[in-house]
């Protein structure tokens, strides 16, 4: 089922935690809204779910307004942050919970409730700890059970507010390529929020990124990766570095192998990721000193003090491409963008 | 170094040794209060009521009034506690999941009858109810009789027993949040769904203990129920206003006999409250492992 929302906004008290948002998830796809926190995103979904009314806009469900529908009455799953387990039944209860509570009329028979568990539970790899109660389970099992309670009901939509974000590294990790395949076999449209980059471009289909109750930019995870269309996602998927240019000197643009832009003359910002850092010693770029070099795995993290400016620039490079340049502290090492990104305009 | 470890020898072991001393000194202090003010007097209550022996114990328990006065004072308790009940859960729920104007003002008024001495409380009913009071003749009109009558006596006690339950329940609820609650709506779980299925067994034993708590009070109260009773025998007193009539009349037997029954009540609701204590903090330690 597709979901669209039209100029949505929210305000709590002084704080404008959406600010007209308008979006369209498609159907059987994974979309994950990432932002930093208070952001908007939890809102929205919990505004999606029906938990929250916005102060204006509209949610549409498969192209009709359920904005005034009761939550009870969406069809969605949801997973909360802390799973939300109901502390006082077994495993078991909890995820016939929703079948359970269906009116009489369409309530399935006792026996198809255990089936219909489960299978759920075999989905999700639980079936040998029907009998235990939430406070019984590892963290890990506590989201593996929660997701099977919002899946019984078979909703449309599924929607998870930080899922992993509870669980230690390894496990997420883990469960982060188990939701991608459950998703792949179920194909029920799915919204994860999270403030963790990795975890979107690892897991989404499609990534909302969202800054202070707007939309930075929505795209598949290469789309956003590859053309940021702000400073705030180039800053926000990850560690970059950052050159700020006064007016005048964008000229130097040219000297660092960079397209020189239109206004050649105002202020501008270029960024560049870590990787994306060509180190000579042969004097193309800016001049930097050797501050420290940690050689970890395959890889080189080097830190760089700029000569001119009071800044530091960290660079990774392959770690022969290090030893080649055959640098140690203190030396010159010149630096310059392989693949820059450069934002008019001051200040950004 | 030699000096610094002589200071840290002195430093460790003085405080050890007066330590010892405080502790001591402080549970002997708190066993000798405890003993005397509260061991003591409950013996010394048994103690006058069986200084005749079971017989004219058991003649003073059996005795009509003293039963009408147990029948009256369970009957108020029966009626106050099941209202503080759903008034302390519906407040609780109030305060707890919804924001709303005059929030702080309604948890300061669950507290009112903590702050106002009972037998204001008492007074304040005689004035609206009383025969000279704002409501008084309206209510004589219909036939209808407040103070000086089984309704003032359970007004009053609903009133000194008002902030038990949402006292209790308020904390419990703020602390385990409304996760639950929003997961079951979103399975599709209707309101009474929600209350009895995931709700109510979540807070079991912070509103068990919350209700014994104001079942105790109900039936020990004294001061707020004194005003308004007129102490009728047989009609309008509860077991504490007859133990207090009984002592005035110098029966000094019947008197610590009925006192006892209400030890025996108290001592038996101390068992109950203790017992809904250890599984509030068992089901909490459950939440957190």
């Amino acid at each position: 089922m597709s979901i669209s929302i039209h100029q949505l906004a929210k305000r709590f008290g002084g704080f404008t935690a959406l600010d007209g948002l308008s979006l369209d998830f498609p159907a059987g796809e994974l979309t994950a809204l990432l932002g930093p926190s208070g952001c908007g995103k939890t809102t929205l979904l919990r505004i999606i779910a029906g938990l929250e009314q916005p102060d204006s806009g509209t949610v549409e469900f498969h192209g009709e307004d359920a904005t005034a529908r009761d939550a009870r009455e969406r069809g969605v799953g949801f997973v909360f942050q802390h799973f939300a387990l109901f502390r006082h039944m077994t495993v078991y209860e909890n995820v016939a919970f929703g079948l359970t509570v269906k009116p009489r009329a369409e309530r399935p028979s006792k026996a198809q409730i255990r089936d219909k568990v489960f299978a759920l539970l075999k989905l999700v790899h639980l079936d040998w700890l029907a009998d235990r109660y939430p406070s019984e389970l590892s963290g890990g099992q506590r989201q593996r059970v929660a997701l099977a309670r919002a899946l019984a009901v078979e909703p449309k939509v599924l929607l998870l507010d930080e899922p992993f974000s509870a669980l230690d590294a390894k496990v997420r990790k883990e469960l982060r390529r188990w939701l991608r395949q459950l998703h792949d076999e179920l194909h029920v449209t799915t919204i994860f929020v999270t403030h963790d980059q990795d975890e979107a471009l690892e897991v989404a289909d499609r990534i909302v990124l969202m800054n202070q109750g707007r939309i930075e930019q929505i795209g598949t995870p290469a789309q956003v990766y590859d053309t940021p269309a702000s400073p705030f996602v180039l800053n926000f998927l990850g560690h970059v570095n950052r050159f700020e240019l006064r007016a005048g000197q964008a000229r130097a643009l040219g000297g660092l192998g960079i397209a020189a832009p239109a206004n050649e003359d105002g202020p501008a910002t270029v960024y560049a990721r870590p990787h994306e850092l060509e180190l000579n010693i042969t004097g193309q770029g800016i001049p930097t000193t050797l501050r420290r070099a940690r050689l970890a795995g395959g890889q080189a993290i080097v830190e760089l003090a700029r000569s001119d400016e009071d800044q530091l620039i960290e660079a990774t490079l392959p770690r022969e491409h290090f030893l080649a340049l055959n640098i140690i502290q203190g030396s010159t090492v010149y630096v310059r963008p392989s693949n820059p990104w450069v934002f008019l305009g001051d200040g950004i | 170094m030699a000096q610094s470890a002589v200071l840290r020898v002195s430093l460790y072991d003085k405080p050890k040794a007066s330590g010892r001393w405080l502790r001591v000194g402080l549970i002997a202090l708190a066993v000798l209060g405890l003993g005397l003010f509260l061991v003591l007097p409950l013996v010394a209550v048994f103690a006058s009521a069986l200084q005749a022996g079971f017989g004219p114990y058991f003649a003073a328990i059996i005795e009509p009034e003293a039963w009408a006065a147990l029948r009256l004072s369970l009957t108020a308790a029966a009626i106050a506690v099941p209202l503080n009940l759903v008034f302390g859960l519906a407040a609780a729920w109030a305060v707890t999941r919804y924001e709303f104007r005059g929030k702080q003002l309604l948890v300061t008024l669950i507290d009112l009858p903590f702050a106002v001495s009972p037998v204001i409380s008492g007074l304040i009913y005689v004035l609206l109810f009383g025969a000279q009071g704002w409501l008084g003749p309206w209510l004589a009109e219909h036939d209808w009789q407040v103070i000086f009558a089984v309704p003032g006596i359970v007004l009053a006690t609903l009133f000194v027993t008002v902030p038990f339950v949402a006292r209790e329940l308020i904390p419990l609820m703020q602390a385990q949040g409304a996760d639950e609650e929003e997961a079951a709506r979103l399975l599709g779980a209707g309101g009474w769904q929600i209350l009895w299925r995931i709700t109510l067994p979540k807070i079991r034993w912070g509103l068990a203990y919350g209700v014994i708590l104001s079942n105790a009070r109900a039936m020990g109260e004294f001061g707020a129920v004194s005003v308004v009773s007129g102490h009728i025998r047989g009609l309008t007193n509860t077991l504490p206003l007859h133990v207090e009539i009984l002592y005035n009349e110098y029966n000094s037997v019947a008197a610590f006999a009925c006192a006892s029954l209400l030890a025996i009540l108290a001592l038996f609701t101390l068992g109950l409250k203790e017992l809904a204590a250890y599984k509030l903090r068992t089901s909490r330690a459950g939440d957190e492992s």
